[in-house]
Order: C-alpha cells, then sequence, then structure tokens
C-alpha cells in the first residue's frame, strides 16, 4: 500500500496506457463502480451491523448504541460517533500499534460524510436535556484490502445505521433506565453516499481498486443526501485538481451516488 | 457543521457579515517572510484573529532513516495548537483533527515542491498555531508555502489558501469563526493560482450542485487574493528597504 517498487511502476505504465484507450484494468468503464454486496445484521448482537464488499474490498460495521453524557455545549443533541480500523488480517503492510494518519484520515472522511449530511436525527436521541443522551457508534473495521476504503467504509455505515434499532431508556429517580421491549428503528432523516475518485494522469476514475489505488495521483471523495445535494468532501493525494475536475468530480457523485443509494435502500427493506 | 443556533445576526439586510465584511472580503491577512533565526525559513501570519508560525528545517538527513526515498526528498507536516489558542485549553497532545490536518497540508503543498533534486532528504514544516479562530489549515497552508519559498527550496507555484461557505443561504468567502459554527457550509480551498490546480479542498456543510460549483469560484478567487500578499511577503524581505 504504502511502499512503492518498480512492480508499482510497471502497473502505473500499463493503467495509464489502458485509460488512454478508454479502459480500465479490470474491464469497468471510467465512472462505473465494483459490484456492491451488503449483509445487513451480520453481527444479532450489534443494534445494527453490515457487511460491506467493494469488489474485493470487505469491511464490517457494527452500531452500539447506550446512553451516554451529552457533549456541554450539545446538551439537546445525542451522540453519534463513527469509527475505522484496519485489522492486521486486512492486508500484510498492516500493523498493530497506534493508528497511521491516513487510518485516521479515514475514519475521518467516514464520520464527516454521514454526521454532515445530518442522517441521524440527534434532536430525537434525548433522555434529559443535558444530563444524559443516546449514544450512537458506529464502529468499522477493515477485513480484506482492495482500495478505496472510504466509500467501503461509508456504505458499510450506512446500511448498518439503516438497519439499526434503538432501545428506550427514561429517567426514574435521576437514574437512566432501560424500558424493556421498546425497540425502534433509529430516526433518520437521508442516506448519505460517498463517491470516491481517482485522479491518474488527466483521467478521473470511479472506486479505484488497488492497484488504481497504487498508482493515483489524487483523489476526491464527495458525499452526497437523498436530495442529490453535496455534503461533504475531502481532497488527498500529491497532486490538485483543476477546478473544471472540481466541478465534474461533483457531477459524478451525484449520479453515481443516485444508484448506490438505490441499493442502500433495498439493503434496508430486504432486513425488514 | 457545528449546527448551533446563530446567537446574532450573520448576515443583515445590507449584505454586510457579522463582522462588519462584505461577501467577497477576506479578514484583515499579514503575511511575514523569514521571522526566526534558526530555522532555514520562517513565515508568520496574522490571518484575522488567527496567528500562526511556520518554520521549515531542510532539505536535511532523515531520521528514522527507512522513511529515506532514494528517488525523492520527502515533506512532512506537523500541524500542532497551543493549549492556550482555543478559548477551552487544549491538550498538547497531538489529537486526531490535527493529525488529520498534518496530513491535507503535506499533500496540498508537496504537488509545489520540488523535492525530486533532494533524494534521501527530509525537509520538515513545523506549524504552530498560537491563536486559533476559524480556518487555521488555511491560513497555515498559505504561511507554510511563504515560509519554503524562504527556506529557498526551489517551488512550482505557492500554495495560497482561503475557505469559502454557506451563511445564512449566501455563499460568502473566508468563514470565521463565529459563521463556522452557526453557518451551513465551510469549504477550505488551496489553490496553485499559476498552475490553475486545487491541491487542497474539504468541505462540511450541504451544498446544492450549483453552490457547489459557486463555492468553489468564489474560494479560488479568494486564494487569489492571498496569493498577492504572498508575493509581497516575499518581495518585501528580498527586495524591501535594501535589507538583505
Amino acid at each position: 500500500m504504502a511502499s512503492k517498487s518498480v512492480i508499482d511502476e510497471l502497473k502505473k505504465t500499463q493503467i495509464l496506457e489502458l485509460l488512454e484507450q478508454g479502459k480500465r484494468v479490470d474491464g469497468r468503464a471510467l465512472d462505473e463502480p465494483r459490484e456492491i454486496s451488503i449483509e445487513t445484521n451480520a453481527i444479532p448482537k450489534a443494534n445494527g451491523s453490515a457487511k460491506v464488499r467493494l469488489g474485493d474490498t470487505e469491511v464490517l460495521c457494527g452500531v452500539k448504541i447506550q446512553p451516554d453524557r451529552p457533549f456541554p455545549d450539545m446538551g439537546d443533541k445525542g451522540i453519534f460517533i463513527c469509527t475505522a480500523e484496519l485489522l492486521p488480517l486486512s492486508h500484510p503492510t498492516v500493523e498493530t500499534g497506534p493508528p497511521q494518519p491516513h487510518v485516521i484520515e479515514l475514519a475521518r472522511v467516514t464520520d464527516r460524510g454521514i454526521r454532515e449530511s445530518h442522517m441521524i436525527d440527534l434532536s430525537q436521541l434525548v433522555i434529559e436535556k443535558d444530563k444524559s443522551v443516546v449514544g450512537v457508534f458506529a464502529d468499522i473495521v477493515v477485513i480484506d484490502y482492495d482500495g478505496n476504503l472510504f466509500d467501503a467504509c461509508s456504505y458499510a455505515a450506512t446500511a448498518a445505521l439503516l438497519t439499526s434499532t434503538t432501545p428506550k431508556w427514561t429517567m426514574v429517580d435521576d437514574k437512566v433506565t432501560l424500558v424493556d421491549g421498546e425497540e425502534s428503528p433509529l430516526p433518520t432523516t437521508t442516506i448519505p453516499v460517498s463517491v470516491t475518485m481517482g485522479k491518474i494522469g488527466n483521467y478521473i476514475i470511479v472506486d479505484p481498486n488497488g492497484d488504481e489505488w497504487d498508482s493515483m495521483d489524487a483523489r476526491i471523495t464527495i458525499t452526497t443526501n437523498s436530495d442529490g445535494n453535496i455534503c461533504a468532501l475531502q481532497k488527498g493525494g500529491s497532486d490538485g485538481f483543476t477546478q473544471e475536475e472540481i466541478v465534474q468530480c461533483g457531477e459524478i457523485s451525484v449520479r453515481v451516488g443516485a444508484k448506490i443509494r438505490e441499493k442502500l435502500k433495498e439493503s434496508q427493506q430486504g432486513s425488514q | 457543521m457545528g449546527g448551533r443556533e446563530a446567537t446574532m445576526v450573520l448576515l443583515d439586510e445590507n449584505g454586510i457579515r457579522c463582522d462588519g465584511r462584505k461577501i467577497d472580503e477576506t479578514r484583515k491577512i499579514t503575511i511575514k517572510a523569514g521571522v526566526l533565526k534558526n530555522a532555514d525559513g520562517s513565515a508568520y501570519i496574522e490571518f484575522g484573529d488567527n496567528k500562526i508560525l511556520v518554520g521549515i528545517f531542510g532539505p536535511r538527513d532523515v531520521h528514522p532513516k527507512h522513511m529515506s526515498d532514494t528517488d525523492t526528498g520527502i515533506l512532512r507536516v506537523r500541524y500542532h495548537m497551543e493549549p492556550f489558542s482555543v478559548t477551552e485549553r487544549k491538550n498538547p497532545a497531538p489529537s486526531r483533527r490535527e493529525i488529520e490536518i498534518s496530513k491535507v497540508i503535506k499533500e496540498a503543498l508537496e504537488p509545489a515542491v520540488m523535492l525530486e533534486k533532494f533524494p534521501r532528504t527530509a525537509v520538515d514544516v513545523f506549524i504552530e498555531v498560537l491563536q486559533a479562530d476559524g480556518g487555521t489549515r488555511c491560513a497555515a497552508l498559505s504561511a507554510a508555502s511563504v515560509a519554503l519559498a524562504d527556506a529557498g527550496i526551489p517551488m512550482r507555484d505557492l500554495v495560497a489558501a482561503c475557505a469559502s461557505g454557506k451563511v445564512a443561504d449566501t455563499i460568502v468567502l473566508d468563514v470565521n469563526n463565529e459563521e463556522d459554527q452557526a453557518g451551513q457550509a465551510d469549504m477550505p480551498i488551496g489553490y496553485m493560482p499559476n498552475l490553475k490546480k486545487i491541491t487542497l479542498l474539504q468541505l462540511d456543510g450541504i451544498l446544492t450542485p450549483e453552490e457547489y460549483k459557486k463555492c468553489v469560484e468564489v474560494g479560488v478567487n479568494g486564494c487569489k487574493i492571498v496569493y498577492e500578499l504572498q508575493k509581497k511577503a516575499l518581495t518585501d524581505k528580498y527586495f524591501g528597504n535594501g535589507s538583505d
């Protein structure tokens, strides 16, 4: 992933030569994401979960919902936190220990896409204002790596949240108490979809696979909501985009994102 | 975005913002190149109430050695906020936010710096936020470019940075702290004006596709304003008043 070798240089040359003929290494169109499969409720002990495969990239998200103290300046809102981790079994270069900057970026970009879309209606997750609120924790682990973790993690978290049920708590004698048997779906308002594009030479490709990921000059991840508006964005990589390319990427993310949103909706309906 | 209720009028009927600016106006920006004795290059920027110091060391030997690259020099960026730079004391240990910002600033600078001329070396960029008031990453990136140029490191262009955003349903330039907390969207942009390339781009908040296009355009124009001030900082040091 991180180390560049002679093989990578050869791969990059091949990928670029193919792109010049309008082709990709795995035969996809430039704006075509890999096949997405979503298995919801993969971890029944979680309040919601989803295992997502994006080509050969595989990630798993489990959602835990539990009472928590609100943030000091957000006493009338529940808490949402999303984390992401690369498991050492996902790739030979992954080591245990404190997270590397690219993993921190992955977790934060995934969190931001969901947070900024206001997918979860946090105002409905208050047990008692300023004292106790409901915390929603979406923890994502990467199981197998073949490029584009941003989108795989985003779809897994979104699918898991869409199928989550939240228990009900009330305050009894100043103590947070579980109300037995009263579960309801997590209140959601929109379905955020992230679309990551790589730039190789002057070509923009959607959902880069592992080889393409190693070869790209720059990347951009754009999250759109159900209204087709853009709600979060992150550029990465060691090259720049022209203004026209940025606008083009925005258009691609809306168009491609709409199709992926249908898949996420299907996975939500399938679990009910 | 912060999602907090606005306690002030963000944009009045005359199109004047909470700090008295027009919608296409930046805060007051001053940049000074060469402010440190020991660093190979340095810069100080005041961007509104942001006060940021940047020091450059290198090209120099890489430690630990395994990080060195035989084909090119490497760029290392540390963005750090002082505990006293914000209202509530900040834990001095690097936060996840700081690690992410370090990474995006590094990637924003890399296209500009000709590191291939210095294989097996590292250029270290140390960014210290002395006081923060919204938009620190843009201010820091603008200052880091000036500091790299001051260090005499060959560059293809300066990276200028400025944020645009959406406040009270209007696309505005250079979102300040209040607007960031209560506004609708914040889009930091880093741009190389000569090469016409966007090297840093992030977005928090919801924009329609039309607003998105406008926001990039407004931000790029802001970068061009910052660019002039960056060049001025360098000419002031090297050609101004007969000094140096």
